[in-house]
């Protein structure tokens, strides 16, 4: 069985930037470990010695020459930010008063 | 029920281009159908038929004026609500961003545009395009066609309703594990995954980056084919867009064709685990491919076993960055609460409203694949096995041209029988989700229906990566068959909805 508690849950979607409720805690520590346990068997089909792919296509080096072309606009850009002022996004306080 | 929405796009081009009819008379026809079966249907999120007829009157002009027109011009298309337009807004099936209009157009949107494609709307389609099934949207869920209490499969359940309802002949969609197939088997359209790379993903909200493809649902393989040429092709901005030309999908349709071709059989796809019709269907599908002058073979693809479990271990990973930018800052929503809270309480406050269950449970589940303590024995692990399934398609293309299964386990399953759990959901993918972790191209054509009730089935060519051309190839060669057969198309099968 896997080992997924309602705290871990708590603490990956306090990573995840996330607030869940209790009920939701509850239901993804059960859900979490049904997945967790059935995906887990991957392991049994790879060794060390199976090399990674992380993309499909092999692609390497994917650049363009270095020239200016249009862009968005600074009101573009900012056009569906919930807040902004001064040609900027606005936010709420990144440190806490502490 | 007017009988130009019955047309398939290839008629309707040929009809346009003698004159027979206007593009805005094909426009209105498709706008009236989306007012008599839009509301029990809801294959819409957003409607831009005003937009539509202004470009439907521009092609009729510049025709009378003798210009020269692009293939599909006048021809109405509807776009999956993931992909950008600057006209409409742009939800992704998601509270996060109702409302958002994007200040660019996707490129596939911007072909379109230059194609005179009047664009109906935009389709609906599980939230993030997270779902098999439409009921992950935040808007409420799509219908079948076919039977209202069915789910048009998913995520892009809205595009394969407009097609099979007669809404529009044509819909973009896109496909991380199935996403295109999986709706057009159960709704009995065709639908492409292309090659990766070979559609631009420039404006598509991206789900995993490394799976994620756009491409042609349709009601038959030469019109999928048609839109596949307008969409495709190399893109600056997509860094992962080919290089290469993939030739004509449209000459490979027309020159349909099953004779001396290997077509290899996935023992690990047929039988065990798929409904009986299903299997029945697919069984006739194969004599009838031998009796064509193709040659089939078996192939084994041990590592398939694992697809399912790589696939939902890849996806949440890439996904759970990928949704990192939805943080109330830049677009969508922002929820503040009480007090006086910092911008990290803001973000989780605004993902918590605007996040729906199945994206929040993906991004927690790949947080978690990610994570230092059990990277390697998930993400990891995942990877590796990425490489198995490679392994298997370049053993198997070895000894056939194409691959065959059933496109889906099932046929269309209703409404509540799996949104409660998401083993059984994850299942329906089981056939689609091996060609999007090696990145090789898909179609899923319809073969019929199912003995035991009647609903579509579905059977998916697979080919090798930039062979996207043997697909249409195959495609069209097995549908010209069996609309022989029947004696007619395979909409033609659909019971009438209300309001028609």
């Amino acid at each position: 069985m896997s080992d997924v508690t309602p705290d871990l849950v708590r603490h990956l979607a306090n990573l995840a930037r996330i607030e869940l409720d209790e009920s939701e805690v509850v239901r993804f520590t059960e859900q979490l470990g049904v997945i967790l346990d059935s995906v887990a068997k991957i392991s049994s089909a790879i060794d060390e010695n199976t090399p990674s792919t992380s993309h499909p296509i092999p692609l390497a080096n994917v650049f363009r020459e270095d020239i200016i072309e249009p862009s968005l606009s600074q009101e573009q850009a900012l056009s569906g930010a919930p807040d902004q002022g001064q040609g900027r996004f606005r936010v709420a306080a990144i440190l806490d008063e502490e | 029920m007017s009988e130009l929405i019955r047309k398939n796009a290839s008629e309707l081009v040929q009809m346009l281009a003698k004159g027979e009819v206007s593009s805005v008379e094909v426009t209105q026809a498709h706008i009236d159908q989306i007012s008599k079966v839009g509301d029990a249907v809801h294959s819409f999120l957003h409607l831009t038929t005003e937009n539509a007829l202004a470009v439907a009157k521009e092609v009729d002009r510049r025709r009378a004026a003798g210009e020269s027109l692009p293939a599909l011009a006048g021809v109405p298309i509807a776009v999956k609500d993931n992909l950008t337009t600057t006209d409409a807004p742009t939800t992704a099936g998601s509270k996060i961003l109702e409302g958002w209009i994007a200040p660019y157009d996707a490129t596939v949107v911007t072909k379109l545009r230059q194609e005179m494609m009047p664009i109906l709307g935009k389709t609906n389609l599980d939230e993030f395009a997270m779902g098999s099934s439409t009921e992950f949207s935040a808007y409420g869920p799509s219908k079948n066609p076919w039977d209202l209490t069915r789910i048009p499969g998913g995520s892009g359940g809205g595009s394969s309703s407009v097609v099979s309802s007669f809404q529009s002949p044509l819909a973009i969609g896109s496909d991380t594990g199935g996403s295109i197939r999986f709706p057009g088997a159960v709704t009995g359209t065709v639908g492409i995954k292309p090659t990766y790379g070979a559609v631009s993903r420039y404006g598509l909200i991206a789900l995993a980056s490394s799976l994620d493809q756009v491409g042609p649902v349709a009601r038959n393989v030469l019109d999928a084919a048609l839109l596949q040429d307008v969409i495709g092709g190399y893109d600056p901005r997509d860094s992962t867009s080919l290089k290469d030309s993939l030739g004509s999908m449209v000459e490979a349709a027309k020159s349909g064709s099953l004779k001396g071709k290997k077509v290899g059989v996935i023992k690990q796809l047929s039988g065990a685990g798929f409904q009986q019709g299903v299997q029945n269907r697919f069984a006739e599908a194969l004599k009838i491919i031998t009796d064509a002058g193709a040659e089939i073979v078996e192939v084994d693809c041990p590592s398939f076993e694992y697809a399912i479990d790589a696939y939902y271990l890849i996806l949440p990973a890439e996904a759970s960055s990928n949704l990192a930018k939805f943080d109330s800052v830049r677009f969508g929503m922002r929820v503040t609460p009480e007090g006086n809270p910092t911008i990290e309480r803001v973000m989780a406050a605004t993902r918590e409203a605007g996040f729906g269950p199945e994206v929040k449970r993906r991004i927690i589940l790949g947080t978690y694949a990610l994570s230092a303590g059990s990277f390697d024995k998930f993400y990891g692990a995942a990877l590796k096995v990425r490489t198995l399934i490679q392994r298997d398609f370049d053993a198997a293309f070895a000894k056939a041209d194409v691959l065959v299964s059933p496109t889906a386990p099932t046929t269309a399953f209703k409404f509540g029988e799996k949104v409660a759990d998401p083993l059984a959901m994850y299942l329906n993918d089981i056939a689609t989700i091996p060609a999007n972790l090696a990145g090789i191209p898909g179609i899923s054509v319809p073969i019929g229906l199912a003995d035991e009730d009647n609903l579509p089935v579905g059977i998916q060519f697979l080919a090798p990566a930039h062979k996207d051309a043997a697909l249409y190839e195959v495609g069209a060669a097995l549908e010209g068959i069996l609309e022989g057969i029947w004696g007619k198309r395979m909409m033609d099968f659909a019971p009438k909805l209300e309001g028609n």
